[in-house]
């Protein structure tokens, strides 16, 4: 039961309902009573439509809207809970105050740094995992199967494990040396964490994209003489464009708000904060709501930014951009 | 040409080797230091000397663990449950029904789902402690489901597409509203899909960190993941490494046993699900 089968499937099944939709209208669209009745079937669908998602588009708002726009006016605001009394709207001095720290452009390089690498890292062992996936021809379902385990270990569980790992004396990895204290090393270990944890993820995306590709197209390659690895850039690299960028924006948005690893890995020592870690230091640990509601916002805009770029300069679709509607 | 296949056999038995270890390998180091006794702890072999449930006891009698443990199940199958409930009501309206504001609901959901949590943890902390929901199980439960519902409308709308439109024109044909056409037609078929589903939302909240150390101050609603990083050592001068690790292997099996599962429940959505009708 390949996907692509089902795929195709599916596909097909769509065509008939198609064609069997438009004949019924034409059938239909005789009498007036029949016309009536279609469009009072089609107020109670979209009343039926609008009551369904009702409830969920209204917690989404309620918890990320409200919020969002909260966070923006206490940007706004000296807001710090050990001063309750000092607390008063200052307009941007906030902003000043945060672009102009090097602690927070210290830790905007290093997550920049971080989902570069990581992204990149993890769309080339993604890609051969996914080919793996894909091609194997003994124990398919336990290379499957035993490849979702990273995805599903809880993050924190993972990063311990490594953290233990590169610690000295006590982990298989560590020996004498400990590579945790110093920057590089950490950031290192950080990547290395992020990677084995969302390559899997990676991997499912690519293979999505790989069961489209026509295995006629690579037969006929290969009579002609085309090696692999022209085949794999000529043939499927291109055909799977669409999935690659897909999942780069997924990764690349997530790498961007990594917190889990850095946070059990080193704490944010020797340099190694995220901008998620900075805002988390002052907001929790420094209670200072003004500058922490200030990086909230500017890791918002970056967020937004990095989405823009993917999607109108690399044009990555947007997920779930086709109306998914059935006419 | 037999010889060919026999060799590209065991060419690929190396490669899935290879797969094996990568997923593995973290995994059974975390298992086999939660299993070291005090004295061969620090002794950096991959796998112990002297197996000892030691750190398993040492947890299970520690009351922030236990309650913390409490704390994740529940959380999360609230959470999950709700979310589950009107994603999928979301879910069958934006891949069946024709409504105005579809495209922005999709597109909504698409800009929560890469939302930086980060963002909200400040003003959800001010929120949450004027309202009196800090450190509470609500307050966890409501941001959990707030960044549940994306994911779960995409994969049940994809679950939705796949059921053959014919049955909702027979049901309404036999004198069904939509609504029943959707409540007793098409959800018990989209069952399979919502299990699936389920458990792709359940990992996501169990999984969750930043949420469950930033609106929790005690053991009342601490999840496990955040527990785990508050652990301190039977002696103020012990490192907490054994304990840490038995709790981690805890919250690792449910996950590893829904992974079983849900293995089995794509294979089975996929074809019986959308093929059966």
């Amino acid at each position: 039961m390949s996907s692509s089968t089902n795929a195709a499937e599916a596909a097909g099944a769509r065509v008939i309902e198609g064609g069997l939709d438009g004949s019924n209208t034409g059938g239909d669209d005789g009498t007036e009573i029949a016309k009536k009745r279609f469009s009072e079937g089609k107020r109670a669908e979209r009343n039926l439509g609008i009551k369904l998602v009702a409830p969920a588009v209204i917690i989404m708002l309620a918890v990320t809207a409200y919020p969002i726009f909260y966070a923006l006016w206490l940007s706004l605001n000296r807001a710090d809970l050990r001063t309750p009394d000092a607390n008063e709207f200052i307009g941007l001095e906030n902003y000043v105050t945060v672009l102009s720290s090097s602690i927070w452009w210290q830790a905007f390089g290093i997550t920049m740094f971080i989902t570069v690498v990581s992204a990149f890292l993890e769309l080339i062992f993604g890609m051969l995992l996914a080919i793996v996936m894909h091609r194997t021809i003994v124990g398919r379902g336990l290379v499957r199967t035993s490849a979702l385990v990273p995805y599903a270990i809880v993050t924190v569980v993972a990063a311990f494990s490594w953290r233990f790992a590169w610690t000295q004396d006590l982990g298989w990895l560590a020996g004498s040396n400990a590579p945790l204290t110093g920057k590089w090393s950490s950031i290192a270990i950080i990547i290395l964490a992020e990677v084995w944890k969302t390559v899997p993820f990676m991997a499912l995306l690519l293979m999505a994209g790989l069961a489209l590709v026509p295995e006629d197209l690579h037969k006929a390659a290969a009579m002609d003489g085309g090696s692999a690895w022209q085949r794999f850039w000529a043939i499927t690299v291109p055909l799977i464009k669409p999935s690659i960028l897909v999942a780069l924006l997924f990764r690349t948005l997530d790498a961007f708000r990594i917190f889990d690893n850095i946070f059990v890995l080193t704490g944010g020592a020797n340099e190694t904060a995220s901008v998620s870690m900075v805002g988390y230091n002052n907001l929790i640990r420094g209670l200072n709501l003004g500058i922490g509601s200030t990086m909230a916002v500017l890791i918002f805009l970056s967020i937004a930014i990095i989405a823009f770029i993917f999607i109108k300069v690399f044009g990555a679709a947007a997920p779930g951009s086709d109306d998914g509607g059935r006419r | 040409m037999q010889q060919e296949t026999t060799q590209r056999k065991l060419t690929w038995t190396a490669v899935n080797t290879l797969v094996l270890i990568y997923a593995f390998v973290p995994v059974v180091w975390i298992i086999s230091l939660s299993l070291k006794d005090s004295a061969s702890l620090n002794d950096g072999n991959f796998l112990p000397v002297s197996p000892s449930w030691a750190s398993y006891q040492q947890i299970f009698d520690n009351p922030d663990f236990t309650r913390a443990l409490i704390n994740s199940i529940g959380i999360c199958l609230i959470a999950t449950f709700v979310a589950i409930i009107f994603g999928t009501m979301a879910a069958y309206a934006i891949a069946r029904l024709d409504f105005p504001g579809k495209r922005t609901i999709v597109a909504l959901s698409l800009l929560i789902a890469m939302f930086p949590q980060i963002a909200l943890v400040t003003p959800l902390f001010k929120i949450e402690t004027a309202l009196g929901l800090f450190d509470t199980w609500l307050g966890l439960i409501i941001p959990y489901i707030t960044f549940a519902l994306p994911l779960a409308i995409y994969t049940l709308s994809a679950f939705f597409r796949e059921i053959p439109w014919e049955l909702e024109k027979a049901a309404k044909m036999d004198g069904a509203t939509p609504y029943q056409a959707f409540r007793q037609v098409i959800t018990p078929l989209a069952m399979p899909g919502v299990f699936t589903t389920a458990i792709l939302v359940f990992i996501s909240c169990w999984n969750d960190f930043l949420f469950a150390i930033s609106l929790t101050s005690t053991s009342a609603s601490r999840t496990v993941p955040a527990a785990m990083a508050y652990f301190t050592g039977a002696t103020t001068f012990e490192k907490p490494t054994g304990p840490i690790a038995a709790a981690a292997v805890i919250i690792t099996i449910p996950i590893v046993i829904f992974v079983l599962l849900f293995q089995r429940r794509i294979v089975a959505g996929l074809t019986s699900g959308a093929v059966k009708g």
